[in-house]
């Protein structure tokens, strides 16, 4: 099982810390790259719709955010069942740092979405199947976030979250097949389909380099937030210890004062 | 690009970036806080079992 050993090979927070610093400037210069071909791509090689004209282009940051919204949170929802089942010691520090990242995408895929919607529906917003269960989406990571800094103790947090979050991980589906399963005014799924995508490849390549290129700079991202959560608790346990330390050298002195 | 929706898509674009560099510069600063935190701990003696263990071998 050499994969599974390496998985808690890293469980050592110190060992991960030199990981993450090796990885990281590469992820971002690739994540750097990526992006600055996505929008090369978006904006000069893209036609306008027939349609839509120039506002298609909102597409192409709409999507890989809403892509985004919906892989942090399957991945938070992985990492709530290793904090559950498996009790891996990064499992709620992965889940922790992922909440403010997708957080952040549903949040971009819902305003790039009304800015979409105005002129292409005129309106800014409807109550359908598709953008409420987004909302409701961005307002799970809230709340998830909020509990997070409800509870002091990591670890007890940890559990309240966990279970939080795989309450919430029904949604995902919904908002995957919302646009299936009733009338919406959102057009239906047209990259992942079982028939292929039904996008022009003049839009659809944008778009797909794109979605990589959200998804490196998002992995990055979450990296980047391990590593400081890992770093927090150690300022949190040195604190502690120092704490205990200052107590012990007070107590004496206390004492001979009584 | 001269279309009656440019404010739509530059503003969607704007945020876009503004969300996204939001969470890089927190980020970059979150690390330089924590990584001074803890060097001003150390330099008053606090320090981890484990790199008080790796420091006495």
């Amino acid at each position: 099982m050499p994969r599974l050993t390496s998985l808690w090979n890293l469980a050592n927070p110190t060992r991960f810390l030199g990981l993450a610093d090796r990885l990281l400037p590469w992820l971002a210069a690739l994540a750097a790259v990526l992006l600055a071909v996505g929008l090369y791509l978006s904006f000069f090689v893209a036609p306008p719709d027939y349609q839509q004209g120039e506002t298609v282009r909102i597409m192409f940051v709409h999507v890989p955010a809403a892509w985004l919204g919906l892989f942090m949170y399957v991945m938070m929802s992985a990492s709530a069942l290793g904090t559950l089942v498996w009790r891996h010691p990064l499992a709620d520090v992965a889940q922790k740092a992922a909440a403010p990242i997708g957080a952040a995408f549903t949040f971009v895929c819902l305003v790039t979405g009304s800015l979409w919607g105005k002129p292409m529906w005129g309106t800014w917003w409807v109550w359908d199947a598709r953008l409420t269960s987004v909302l409701v989406l961005f307002l799970m990571y809230l709340g998830i976030i909020a509990l997070w800094r409800a509870v002091d103790d990591p670890a007890r947090a940890a559990r309240a979250v966990a279970v939080l979050t795989l309450v919430g991980v029904v949604n995902i589906p919904i908002i995957k097949f919302s646009v299936d399963w009733w009338s919406t005014l959102h057009q239906p799924a047209a990259v992942f389909r079982i028939d292929g995508p039904t996008i022009h490849p003049s839009m659809l390549w944008p778009l797909l380099v794109m979605a990589v290129a959200f998804t490196v700079l998002a992995i990055a991202l979450h990296l980047a937030g391990m590593r400081n959560e890992i770093l927090r608790r150690r300022v949190r346990s040195l604190r502690l210890m120092e704490a205990e330390q200052l107590d012990a050298g007070v107590e004496p002195a206390a004492g001979a004062a009584r | 690009m001269n279309d009656p929706h440019t404010g739509f898509i530059v503003a969607s674009y704007a945020l876009t970036t503004l969300v996204v560099g939001g969470l890089v510069l927190r980020a970059v600063f979150d690390h330089r806080a924590l990584r001074r935190a803890i060097a001003q701990l150390e330099a008053r003696g606090v320090r981890r079992r484990s790199a008080r263990r790796e420091k006495a071998r």
